[in-house]
């Protein structure tokens, strides 16, 4: 619901017939603007003395640097909606400075810089599907996937017990990661990470 | 549109018993106080007011036989003014379970639909009624031995604030909202009295009711809202107040009472300033109650009223965090 409101917005918004959300339309998730940078509500409370003014006391965390801040709103005050939404694309390439991805259905193409991408960098790799939020248009951030498979380029070989617990070992990925494998897990071999944790998951037979 | 799982109940099953006991527990108080149960229409010409209310309306809904379709009835924010004009019929003290509807309220402690225990005592006084309000609560808790406490509001300001409430200018009390660290106290554009109500809800509340029932009473005159005014005394310190008081309880406000205005010009004069304070806000346009007016000219006998939240008391009374514990069916399960 919140995603059909927004992607409504967004294709009425541009510089002359901004969007704005009423205090009473503040909830966990929506995004607003604040002194020019995109936020996104992580927590909405409603304050009211017993007669008298109300307030919204909310914590917004802003999707350009990830900070979290508190703010106080007197309600019935508007804030600025942002044009942030979130969209699935396809990893193309990176041409050396920045990735390159396509909307599956549209075809359209947009590039992400080293700053949107962040950690998924470490993860991706061509063809995955992403989670791209886009603001304005642009991408702001990129989420990998949940889980990857990739190649182990270079690990030790495993000295001796079979065992998957224990400390493990390093192992230099395809895309340049380092995760933590256990013993028995060998160079060329495909594992399945989990990308929230960066923690390997099990080994992989295929992509 | 509520989703297909919604349909079941939000509060536990125990917590619907807990409220029917209760109910039944608050109707047995006033049997034995000998305050009557009435019931006053929930629908109606007039609303609120009071510019920090937003009344709901019917609108465009032909109820009335004949109404032009684009008449609008609002859905009562409390039972106040048609309670009084019973008051005023002589109906002797009354009291009254019911649910009222106030817009743009939701949160962990805020329902828009919520039900009101609302009652009036002909010839008490505010200190009179307070201390009935902790006996009902006292009994709808089966917690009879609760302390109660009351608490002026300038002194409130002035022990944890080092401020008067009453004279303090708008800087003094940013300065103050700064020092406690409210957020954006040093850019939010607020008048008077939303800086007192932003410290109140920020810094003061949660003290209150803590090892007892709080009375936070003797507002000032600003927020006297429907109280009469307690003229100044001779001392400096004997100020005019307000004859409101607010119950919290462990940090929540749980009613609001007043020493009942029964002047209709001073009446008047308020529901006037009240419009016109929607009108320099930008607010809906709210047709104020005539029939109180002449119900107040006719002669209301001098009163006191208070009103209280009961999902909020049966909040305290299980222990629930959120108000969608204690209600059967919340406003996205409606």
């Amino acid at each position: 619901m919140l995603r059909g409101t927004i992607a409504r917005f967004s294709s009425t918004v541009n510089e002359d017939d901004m969007a704005f959300y009423s205090t009473s339309e503040f909830k966990g998730g929506l995004k607003i603007m604040l002194d020019g940078d995109p936020y996104n509500i992580v927590e909405n409370e409603f304050v009211k003395p017993g007669k008298g003014q109300a307030f919204n006391r909310v914590r917004v965390r802003n999707l350009k640097t990830g900070r979290t801040v508190e703010k106080t709103f007197k309600s019935g005050d508007t804030v600025e909606a942002a044009d942030v939404h979130d969209t699935d694309m396809q990893y193309l390439y990176n041409d050396g400075e920045e990735w390159h991805f396509m909307d599956p259905a549209s075809f359209e193409q947009m590039t992400a810089d080293a700053n949107a991408v962040g950690d998924a960098a470490k993860w991706i790799k061509e063809e995955d599907i992403c989670r791209v939020t886009l603001w304005n248009g642009v991408p702001l951030s990129v989420d990998a996937p949940n889980f990857v498979v990739l190649a182990i380029t270079e690990t030790d070989p495993g000295l001796k017990g079979d065992t998957s617990g224990g400390g493990g070992k390093p192992a230099i990925l395809e895309t340049g990661a380092v995760v933590r494998v256990p013993l028995f897990v060998q160079s060329g071999e495909l594992v399945k990470v989990d990308t929230r944790t960066g923690e390997y998951v099990s080994r992989a037979k295929e992509a | 549109m509520p989703a297909r799982d919604d349909w079941s109940a939000c509060a536990a099953p125990p917590v619907l018993s807990a409220r029917a006991e209760m109910l039944a527990r608050i109707r047995a108080f006033f049997a034995a106080a000998g305050v009557m149960e009435v019931e006053t229409p929930i629908l109606s010409h007039a609303g609120a007011t009071d510019p920090a209310l937003a009344s709901l309306d019917v609108a465009a809904t032909p109820v009335e036989a004949g109404a032009p379709p684009d008449r609008r009835l609002y859905l009562q924010t409390s039972p106040e003014f048609p309670m009084k004009r019973l008051l005023a019929s002589g109906s002797g003290p009354i009291y009254q379970i019911c649910k009222v509807f106030r817009g743009g309220e939701r949160g962990r402690r805020h329902h828009p639909e919520f039900t009101l225990l609302e009652w009036y005592r002909p010839g008490w006084d505010d200190g009179r009624l307070m201390d009935e309000v902790a006996d009902l609560v006292r009994a709808a808790l089966q917690r009879p031995t609760l302390p109660m406490e009351r608490v002026r509001y300038r002194d409130l300001f002035r022990e944890v604030l080092d401020l008067d409430p009453f004279t303090a200018p708008v800087q003094t009390l940013r300065e103050a909202a700064i020092t406690a660290g409210i957020h954006d106290a040093d850019r939010l554009d607020l008048e008077r009295d939303a800086w007192l109500d932003l410290l109140l809800t920020q810094c003061l509340e949660p003290r209150l009711g803590r090892s007892a029932m709080s009375f936070l009473c003797d507002y000032p005159p600003s927020q006297a809202a429907l109280a009469r005014i307690r003229p100044a005394g001779t001392s400096p310190d004997d100020q005019a107040v307000a004859e409101r008081f607010e119950l919290y309880i462990e940090g929540v406000e749980l009613a609001n009472g007043f020493h009942e205005l029964t002047d209709a010009a001073e009446q008047g004069a308020r529901f006037a300033h009240d419009c016109a304070e929607r009108r320099r806000l930008g607010l809906a346009e709210i047709p104020p109650d005539g029939l109180l007016l002449a119900a107040l000219e006719a002669g209301m006998p001098a009163s006191s009223g208070v009103a209280l939240g009961l999902d909020r008391l049966l909040m305290i009374a299980v222990g629930a965090t959120h108000i969608d514990q204690v209600l059967a069916f919340p406003i996205e399960r409606a």
